[in-house]
């Protein structure tokens, strides 16, 4: 049954009691060969899941496959209990309200001022003016852009894009946010910034995240760490600490087809795609003796 | 080391012509899309008046000027078979046929489609590159509906008009150079210029360039929803879209020009 509870004024996004992501044997593939394959996994509402690997593993197609804006040659892909890779263009325009996505350059619209973009969906929606000003100074306040409204994409630094973004994603309420690498390419201190929006948007609205990075130590800190509503700041969780959000890590890496083993010795008459290489708990990405998981350690 | 395998020309040119056939039937369905989104909401009114705007306003002191001056130099060339003939006064015909049921057509189609085609080309494939189409469709706005629909809309009906602005203009160079250099009177060559053409020139004049302006804005948003290489790709992409709307117009144009003859004969 959904429930929806409030914390600190803010609307949390509803419980519909299945997975919020469900991928089932997903495979997708282009000119150039398969880039992703069997791929099948679950996000549980309100759980938090970081996708690791190299580049060109396939995170971002992971995002846009659960966006919809690609389509999988294979599988099924579920979202929020809808059979999305069965969606006419039409209907997924309609159901992609429901997500957000924080892409990884942030995607604002050049011509348009901060207030635009951040306006956007909601003037798409039809949503009175009235309604919009609060709903916009709400979000960039979130983000602490609230000074920015008049300001064009090309005027702000590449930190500030990443916040405006995630406000953009945020306006319209949505129940699963998208990060594709948020923080890749920041200096340390504006990458804590935005880790920071990432926990308060998840702790205080109750979104489910799927966060694609090659930054273990992005994903470690929303493992270890909440936004205390009450005090408005980042708090570490305490061991045994009941958390209503828990966060997994996924790591992909190349595999060969013959014996579909992901980092299995292959041989040049192999085809390569992507696979699962690493599910599990961050306690478990720790104490793995795997060298390719340690990669992501050092 | 070992020898790089060698592919046979054959697949190569299967895929070249796999690709191709690919190429074309994407282009047919974004077409084909963008004049359905005219018969079903939403609508982007404002998008398509600033595509009106840019592309009709913006590409007016072009279309004049090349125009005036091709008006003037048609009189010229054909001035001097008519005083082989003693026949001057005829230039007035020449020039406003020629004007109005091809040059003012086809030349206001290559050049709104070099300015425009390319424009569209670059601003929509910068839009891909950094994934603010994505970002669109992200966020439940069809990209057809918002980016393409509006720039065809508007070339279809920017593109007759700047074509009579031109064919008029046109007139105009005609008539100051027949004026300066053949000793002819305005009266005289406006009469003749006017009588000269009848509604099928007319016909002719105002639907060569809508089939003209639909060629360059699809080719241009064609071109640049399917981006591919970073800003390289834009670049290519913004050349290529006007090579092809280029061609495509020419190629048109021939039979386009025997279609109309061909009503013309049986209508009019």
């Amino acid at each position: 049954m959904a429930t929806a509870s409030t914390t600190a004024g803010y609307a949390r996004a509803e419980l519909h009691g299945g997975p919020a992501v469900k991928f089932t044997d997903v495979a997708i593939g282009f000119d150039e060969g398969e880039v992703l394959r069997g791929i099948s996994f679950e996000v549980a509402e309100r759980e938090t899941l970081v996708l690791l690997g190299e580049t060109g593993t396939g995170k971002t197609l992971t995002l846009k496959l659960a966006a919809g804006l690609l389509r999988p040659t294979a599988g099924r892909v579920e979202v929020l209990g809808e059979n999305v890779s069965g969606m006419s263009e039409r209907e997924l325009l309609a159901f992609r309200r429901k997500i957000g996505f924080v892409f990884q350059e942030g995607a604002l619209f050049d011509s348009m001022t901060v207030e635009e973009n951040v306006a956007y969906r909601l003037r798409q929606d039809q949503v009175p003016e009235a309604e919009i000003a609060p709903r916009v100074d709400e979000v960039l306040e979130f983000v602490e852009m609230s000074d920015t409204l008049d300001l064009l994409p090309s005027e702000l630094s590449g930190g500030m894009r990443r916040r405006v973004s995630i406000a953009r994603a945020l306006v319209s309420r949505p129940e699963i946010v998208l990060y594709d690498s948020p923080t890749a390419g920041l200096d340390p201190v504006t990458s804590q910034t935005i880790i920071t929006l990432i926990l308060r948007l998840r702790d205080v609205y109750g979104v489910t995240s799927l966060l694609a990075t090659h930054r273990l130590q992005d994903g470690f800190a929303l493992a270890n760490f909440r936004f205390d509503a009450t005090e408005k700041s980042v708090v570490r969780i305490a061991k045994g600490e009941p958390s209503e959000t828990a966060t997994r890590f996924m790591v992909y890496r190349q595999i060969a087809s013959d014996n579909g083993a992901a980092g299995a010795d292959t041989d040049e008459n192999d085809s390569y795609g992507n696979g699962i290489y690493f599910d599990g708990t961050p306690q478990e990405v720790m104490n793995s003796k795997d060298p390719y998981i340690k990669r992501f350690l050092t | 080391m070992k020898a790089e395998a060698q592919i046979p020309i054959r697949v190569v040119l299967m895929d070249a012509f796999r690709s191709f056939v690919l190429s074309v039937q994407d282009y047919s369905l974004l077409a084909w899309r963008s004049l359905t989104n005219v018969f079903s909401g939403p609508h982007y009114f404002s998008d398509t008046l600033t595509q009106m705007d840019d592309i009709g306003v913006g590409s007016l002191p072009i279309v004049l000027l090349a125009g005036f001056f091709i008006g003037a130099v048609l009189v010229l060339q054909t001035a001097t078979q008519f005083v082989r003939f003693g026949q001057t006064a005829l230039t007035g015909d020449a020039v406003s046929i020629a004007l109005v049921r091809e040059l003012g057509p086809t030349l206001t189609g290559l050049l709104v489609a070099g300015r425009c085609a390319s424009g569209i080309a670059s601003e929509l494939g910068s839009m891909q590159v950094t994934e603010q189409v994505d970002a669109m469709r992200a966020m439940g706005t069809d990209p057809y509906r918002k980016l393409v629909t509006p720039r065809v809309v508007a070339t279809l009906l920017m593109v007759p008009l700047l074509t009579a602005l031109n064919d008029f203009v046109g007139l105009l160079g005609g008539c100051v150079a027949a004026m300066l250099s053949l000793r002819l009177g305005a009266v005289e060559f406006w009469t003749r210029a006017i009588n000269a053409l009848d509604f099928g020139d007319l016909m002719q004049g105002l639907t060569k360039p809508m089939v003209y302006g639909f060629i360059l804005a699809t080719v241009g948003c064609y071109k640049g929803l399917t981006v591919r290489g970073g800003t390289q790709g834009v670049g290519r992409a913004t050349t290529q879209a006007v090579v092809v709307s280029s061609v495509m117009i020419i190629i048109a144009d021939l039979f386009l020009t025997k279609f109309a003859l061909y009503m013309s004969n049986k209508i009019f």
